[in-house]
């Protein structure tokens, strides 16, 4: 007999009991369909991670300034206040002698609170070179960009962040017109584009919030703002000498990212007593998530997994009382010239196709998983709001991706599990003496 | 039956036991159920075996069948030595050789009048590329040309006992082996089934049919009686 016609036959002997061999394909269904979603889940929550990774950069290697504890920094001073943080003879070292790279753009960065007429709007004032708008991939949607003669001639000039640009010209055109920060005032020569949070980097938790940003020179950022940040905290003055909060460079190639970084560290732990930077490499960020992401499928598949075993139990359960149930038609085809070999593959197609049924079925309720999910959170979210506003983003936004190599995976192992516990029955069944079977009633 | 080295060279011999003997342990004891029996079938034959419960007619026709083998002794069947023969060579032997028929029909459930008698060729090597056929022309032989689709909970016992007769063709054996194959039906339907046996008989099928109705037996040409495991009488019914 040929495939077709054993896969037909083990279809008819399984409709004898339609209910029994029903619940036995639903368990297999369950399995594969566990498998698909969860593991669907785990990659759409990777994926949101592994984005924001790239949008740093794969050739980026960022450096940033961490303050340092306070017993490591308690020897420098309390009333001059304390210096930490990157130098700016860091950035010229790093970008002298350091041959892979092929730009590095030096950052400092202040919250202050950005004016025009009657509008205040709270911004992260940004001290930066031409090259920051090319490296954090950041176009600018109207007018100009910074300019290196911006930065030599200690301009007074400001690009204004989407977000910010909308608040504080909400009718006219910002191009040309004056800001201010603090007591100076700076013209408008660019807005960038609308541009979405990025992942959190070195020491800060908080995702990246391009939409606050306002970029001046560097050079003006240090002439007009200064490196030292006096703060009050609990009534006292807190004073902070930074020259730089981050320095961007960029390799050429994706290969020499991890050896530069290595170098930089050398190259700062010489002038650094204390370590007041960070080096973050997005590719190690991307890699570290690509391994977490493993070990998470990982382990989904293994939930998924025991609920397939515990399928395959069901199959078996239910391809014994079929052995049994079928003794005496096991014994007339074994007497009309049934090898034990052809007995056991009768009854393993019969399990293959339990297996399979239950396999496919569980592949197309995968496919579900979107709308499922969609499903649960509109239900949630109208039903028990309260509930809803207590989770976190992640699954607010969750977007389960269907994993091609998860369908193929559940599919696979359900049909293998149906092999491996139908082996048993099938066996019991070819090892029965035919004289026996055919008196069996 | 004559003894094999007297044998004429027609008709052709299909299978022959010489001097067979079975022994089954039963609670520490052995039981002779087979105490030494030798047998010769020609083409043609129309063999009943007769004999009490007890007598070894089951056990000779399970022996006859290749469903057991013999504690001592020969059966030759297809130029083969069964005695001698693996489980696997045993079903193809069984396959190629043998028709069965059995008391309670034993059809499979599952499948139409025309997939039973087609079951026998599932299991030959190569496969038929024309059992549908043959099967259809076999159900038709057997008078059961307008039922090919039905299901045997279907059919009366005579109709399934006519699909088991078909099935047992369906191979072209050498031999077709009863197993009192009229023990569940009334006398007319049993008469039926006779003249069935009877029909094929003459077309030049050998048949070996165990029973305990002398009314049966006596429409074979050779009656057998076992008594203790032994030959106690050969009768020829008609010449």
């Amino acid at each position: 007999m040929n495939v077709i016609q054993q896969l037909i036959l083990g279809f008819r002997s399984l409709m004898l009991h339609k209910l029994r061999s029903a619940l036995a394909v639903l368990g297999i269904l369950i399995g594969v369909t566990a498998v698909i979603w969860l593991v669907a889940m785990g990659e759409g929550v990777s994926y949101q991670a592994q984005q924001q990774i790239k949008d740093l950069g794969a050739t980026s290697i960022i450096i940033r300034t961490i303050k340092p504890s306070e017993e490591a920094n308690s020897d420098s001073g309390s009333r001059s206040g304390i210096a930490y943080g990157l130098l700016r003879s860091d950035y010229d070292r790093i970008i002298t002698n350091i041959p892979t790279i092929s730009a590095a753009v030096p950052m400092r960065e202040i919250s202050r609170d950005v004016r025009r007429d009657e509008y205040v709007v709270p911004a992260q004032v940004i001290g930066c070179t031409p090259e920051y708008f090319s490296i954090n991939r950041l176009p600018v949607a109207r007018g100009r960009p910074l300019a290196a003669s911006d930065l030599r001639g200690l301009e007074n000039v400001v690009v204004l962040a989407h977000d910010v640009a909308e608040r504080l010209f909400p009718i006219q055109d910002p191009l040309g017109r004056a800001i201010q920060i603090g007591t100076e005032f700076y013209v408008v020569v660019g807005v960038a584009q609308d541009r979405t949070a990025a992942a959190a980097i070195g020491g800060s938790f908080s995702a990246r919030q391009y939409n606050r940003d306002v970029y001046i020179p560097l050079n003006t950022f240090q002439k007009r703002i200064g490196d030292r940040v006096i703060t009050v905290r609990g009534g006292t003055f807190q004073n902070e000498t930074i020259e730089l909060n981050q320095i961007t460079a960029v390799v050429d190639d994706v290969a020499s990212v991890d050896t530069s970084a290595d170098i930089i560290r050398a190259l700062l732990s010489r002038y650094h007593k204390t370590l007041d930077y960070a080096v973050v490499v997005p590719k190690e960020l991307l890699e570290q998530a690509e391994t977490l992401r493993m070990m998470f499928n990982v382990l989904l598949l293994l939930i998924a997994g025991i609920s397939l075993v515990v399928g395959g139990i069901g199959i078996m359960n239910i391809m014994l009382a079929t052995v049994t149930e079928r003794t005496r038609e096991i014994g007339i085809r074994r007497a009309l010239g049934a090898t034990k070999g052809e007995i056991v593959q009768q009854f393993l197609w019969e399990t293959v196709v339990l297996s399979g049924t239950g396999g496919l079925l569980g592949v197309a309720v995968g496919f579900l998983c979107g709308p499922t999910v969609q499903g649960v959170r509109l239900a949630i979210e109208s039903f028990l709001p309260d509930v809803w506003s207590t989770l976190p983003p992640t699954i607010h936004q969750l977007e389960p991706r269907l994993a091609p190599w998860s369908i193929i995976a559940a599919f696979g192992i359900s049909v293998g599990v149906g092999i491996v516990f139908g082996i048993y029955p099938a066996q019991r069944a070819a090892n029965m003496d035919p004289i026996e079977a055919l008196r069996h009633e | 039956m004559s003894k094999a080295e007297e044998e004429v060279p027609e008709p052709v011999r299909v299978a022959m036991v010489r001097d067979v003997t079975k022994v089954y342990r039963l609670g520490g004891q052995d039981v002779k159920a087979l105490a030494g029996v030798s047998l010769e079938f020609k083409q043609g034959d129309f063999v009943a075996i007769m004999g009490t419960s007890g007598s070894g007619k089951s056990t000779l026709l399970n022996l006859l069948g290749c469903l057991d083998r013999p504690t001592s002794g020969q059966y030759l069947l297809g130029g083969h030595d069964v005695a001698t023969l693996s489980d696997e060579d045993l079903s193809r032997v069984r396959g190629r050789y043998l028709g069965f028929v059995f008391q309670s029909y034993n059809l499979i459930q599952q499948l139409s009048v025309v997939e039973n008698i087609m079951v026998p060729l599932s299991y030959q090597i190569p496969v038929r590329p024309d059992g549908r056929e043959l099967s259809t022309k076999l159900a038709t032989l057997v008078g059961l040309a307008g039922r090919l689709d039905h299901r045997p909970s279907q059919l009366s016992g005579g109709q399934q006992q006519r699909v088991a007769i078909a099935r047992a063709l369906v191979n072209n054996p050498h031999v077709i082996l009863a197993d009192e194959p009229t023990g569940n039906l009334d006398t007319a339907t049993s008469n039926e089934i006779m003249e069935l046996l009877d029909v094929l008989n003459n077309t030049g099928r050998t048949i070996v049919m165990v029973t305990h109705e002398p009314d049966i037996a006596k429409r074979a040409k050779t009656v057998i009686t076992l008594r203790d495991g032994l030959i106690q009488s050969v009768e020829q019914n008609r010449s």
